[in-house]
């Protein structure tokens, strides 16, 4: 009983010296770490503008604004060949943007629909399915691109036989042609009333699903939602009497002029990146779907769900959780892939930037480095989304 | 420790290699005992390998005279096939010691490159060609026309000028090599394509049915084509230079690669000097003396040359034009050697 207080031990032991303390030898290593990286990253730096400036080649980025002289054939801000090269370098930017967004809209919905079908209790559908996800995706995309453009040129007639497309429309190996709508001031209504549509859509949504969950009673909200956001604009067109010009094609001495023009190059990148990266994300949906459970689907059978919304209600929430980090990788990959467009001819940023404006100015480390600099924003950007509406639908933990 | 030790060392090595960029070109050519060119690769007449890899052309036979030159062999060379658009870098890189590729002489390539040009080996300018069945007859009637066009070019720019100075609209289809350039004008994406002349008439005959297509007879622009060395060796860019005024000198006095041997005794001083038989003129370059017997007896003068690859003696047969000697109405004119 006496011996409890016996012994004492020190409670706290003595300091070790500075130089033998792991934190502080931890911090000092990062330091060192650190300055040796910057140091590295200046010496590259300086070696490299030392070099250019002993060859004798320009640098710096005076050449953002002097003129370009090159023709863009897809742009979608106005530009001509008097514009600056920082003109042409969004010119190519947007034309990436538009091929990488629409490409990532319409790869997922075909990969979904295609990873769905290979699950599919129907053997055709599910062995089509397999067959399409393992020819696609294992064969290099370039050779892809360059069949789908030889494909539509070699397929589509040439100019003097244009299919009419009833409505004013042309196709032909030059291209899509549709007349182009031109809406006229009076027409603002008509957008008024879009906008007002949208609103009350999403508003009347939130209440149906509130009144669901209270009550249990459904709403047609589809139908709904449809009347406001389409029926409703259109009405309000229809009351102003139309107030839209259409300005249509006309076939020229070689070619077509006029309305909206979809180039053979855009729709053969599009086509060739969509088919391409469906095969992917078909897969990366199988695996999400087959990663929920047997009993989910079970006890969703049990609770008299039908097939159809057990997929929608039950299923796809939670292998969703499972798809979006995956998925997020294939949109960066189609991005990116987007500069293969180089090979066909499609004006991307590649092509304009780091191509033709690159050659004229010479100035391969600066463009090199914008370029880049622009797809890493680009990926960067994309992921974030994508990081966000992960979190948005990751479990809930109560 | 060590890795500070090593990072160090990194940083030492790319600091050295900044000063060793400007080394002596001549002497790491015969180090490594052969001479990178980079050549066209696609474009018949001027640099195109055949089946069994043996490259021909106007502008491969200069690269061959240069090692001719230097190593006696016109076969120490290799060719490295360069795109339009990837060129430039790969000279400024030291990926090629020389650029002989049908390379326009501009003022902004001159002088913001740090690259220069030597001289002149083929004068050209920019056409088009077009299918016989469009019934043009003029440049000037290709208003609103879909014009295909390889990237990186001077071409890329004169038909944007060409066509703004004569108010007319253009579609411009640009693709990143001749080769998919041509392709696409095949398959009727393209009312017209356009490039060098000389390089028209090679493309003409890669064409499904060459007789449905013409040239027309507008030289939009002057394309002086010349071979392209890196800044800062001023003893490599004298040697690029002679050795295309060595050929054109010797087309001159009838030396030929026929009878170079016995021009060797000849009397004139003219024949005398360039053959190496009176004065010490190669040695000058930092060559042999008989610099230039070795680049005719294996390669020949500038008209064998030129009607081997590109005149008579080709399927392009283009006319001397603008590319006979100066004295028969030409501009090829060679400074002397004295």
């Amino acid at each position: 009983m006496s011996t409890l207080g016996s012994g004492a031990v020190p409670t706290t032991r003595p300091k070790p010296p500075l130089l033998y303390n792991p934190k502080v030898r931890g911090i000092a290593y990062q330091v060192v770490l650190c300055a040796v990286i910057a140091l590295l990253a200046w010496a590259a730096v300086d070696n490299a503008a030392d070099n250019l400036a002993r060859a004798k080649i320009a640098s710096g980025f005076g050449f953002w604004d002097t003129t370009a002289g090159f023709d863009i054939s897809q742009t979608l801000i106005a530009y001509t060949t008097t514009s600056s090269y920082g003109r042409a370098f969004w010119v190519g930017l947007l034309n990436t943007l538009l091929v990488a967004g629409l490409g990532i809209v319409f790869a997922t919905i075909l990969g979904f629909i295609i990873g769905i079908a290979r699950l599919s209790k129907n053997w055709l559908v599910a062995k089509l399915a397999g067959g399409y996800v393992e020819i696609i995706r294992n064969l290099p995309l370039l050779l892809q691109l360059l069949f789908w453009y030889n494909a539509v040129l070699k397929a589509l007639p040439g100019i003097r036989e244009s299919i009419a497309i009833p409505g004013g429309g042309f196709l032909n190996n030059r291209g899509l042609f549709l007349p182009e709508p031109v809406f006229l001031p009076a027409s603002r209504a008509a957008v008024i009333a879009l906008a007002v549509g949208i609103v009350v859509a999403i508003g009347y949504r939130i209440w149906a699903k509130r009144r669901q969950m209270r009550t249990g009673q459904l709403a047609p909200v589809g139908w709904v939602a449809l009347g406001l956001v389409i029926v409703l604009p259109l009405g309000v067109l229809a009351l102003s009497g139309f107030p839209v010009q259409f300005n249509y094609p006309e076939s020229g001495r070689f070619n077509i002029r006029g309305g909206m023009e979809v180039l053979p190059e855009f729709m053969a990148l599009l086509f060739g990146l969509v088919v391409y990266t469906a095969a992917f994300i078909a897969e990366v949906v199988r695996a999400g779907i087959s990663a929920v459970p047997r009993g989910q689907t079970e006890a969703a059978y049990s609770l008299g769900l039908r097939p159809g919304l057990t997929l929608r209600l039950v299923v796809v929430p939670q292998a969703m959780r499972v798809i979006v980090p995956p998925l997020t990788n294939q949109y960066l990959n189609l991005t990116k892939n987007s500069t293969l467009a180089v090979a066909i001819g499609y004006p991307d940023l590649v092509q304009i930037f780091a191509g033709t404006v690159l050659n004229q100015t010479g100035q391969a480390v600066e463009v090199i480095a914008i370029t880049m600099a622009v797809y890493l924003v680009i990926s960067l950007v994309t992921s974030g989304l994508m990081n966000l509406y992960n979190r948005r639908i990751a479990i809930v933990e109560r | 420790m060590k890795r500070v030790v090593f990072s160090v060392a990194v940083a030492a090595i790319l600091a050295a290699a900044a000063s060793a960029a400007s080394a002596q070109t001549l002497n790491t050519i015969k180090t490594r005992g052969s001479l990178n060119c980079g050549a066209n690769g696609t474009l018949a007449g001027f640099g195109l390998p055949d089946s069994q890899g043996r490259w021909t052309g106007l502008d491969v036979d200069l690269c061959k005279a240069i090692a001719a030159a230097i190593f006696n062999d016109p076969s120490k060379v290799k060719f490295v096939p360069l795109t339009a658009k990837d060129r430039f870098t790969a000279l400024q890189s030291g990926e090629v010691d020389v650029l002989a590729r049908n390379t326009t002489w501009t003022s902004s390539r001159d002088t913001s490159l740090g690259l220069n040009f030597t001289a002149v080996n083929y004068y050209d300018g920019q056409g088009f060609l077009v299918r016989k069945s469009l019934k043009v007859n003029s440049a000037l009637e290709l208003n609103d026309a879909a014009v295909c066009v390889q990237q990186g070019t001077t071409t890329e720019l004169n038909l944007a000028d060409y066509f703004r100075a004569n108010k007319m609209k253009l579609k411009t289809v640009t693709f990143a090599t001749a080769d998919e350039a041509i392709k696409a004008y095949d398959a009727s994406r393209c009312d017209a394509y356009t490039t060098d002349v000389s390089g028209l008439a090679g493309e003409r005959l890669r064409l499904a049915n060459s007789d449905d297509h013409i040239v027309l007879p507008e030289v939009i622009s002057k394309e002086p084509l010349g071979t392209v060395v890196r800044h800062g060796d001023d003893q490599w860019f004298d040697i690029v230079k002679w050795t295309h005024y060595a050929m054109v000198n010797a087309e001159e006095l009838g030396i030929t690669k026929a009878n170079v041997d016995d021009q060797g005794k000849s009397d004139n001083p003219d024949v005398k000097r360039l053959l190496g038989t009176e004065g010490k003129h190669g040695e000058a370059l930092g060559l042999p003396n008989d610099w230039a017997v070795r680049i005719v007896k294996h390669v020949g003068n500038y008209g064998e040359v030129f009607e081997r690859n590109v005149g008579q003696g080709s399927p392009l047969k283009i006319p001397r034009g603008l590319n006979a000697l100066w004295n028969k109405g030409g501009l090829q004119y060679a400074p002397p050697v004295r």
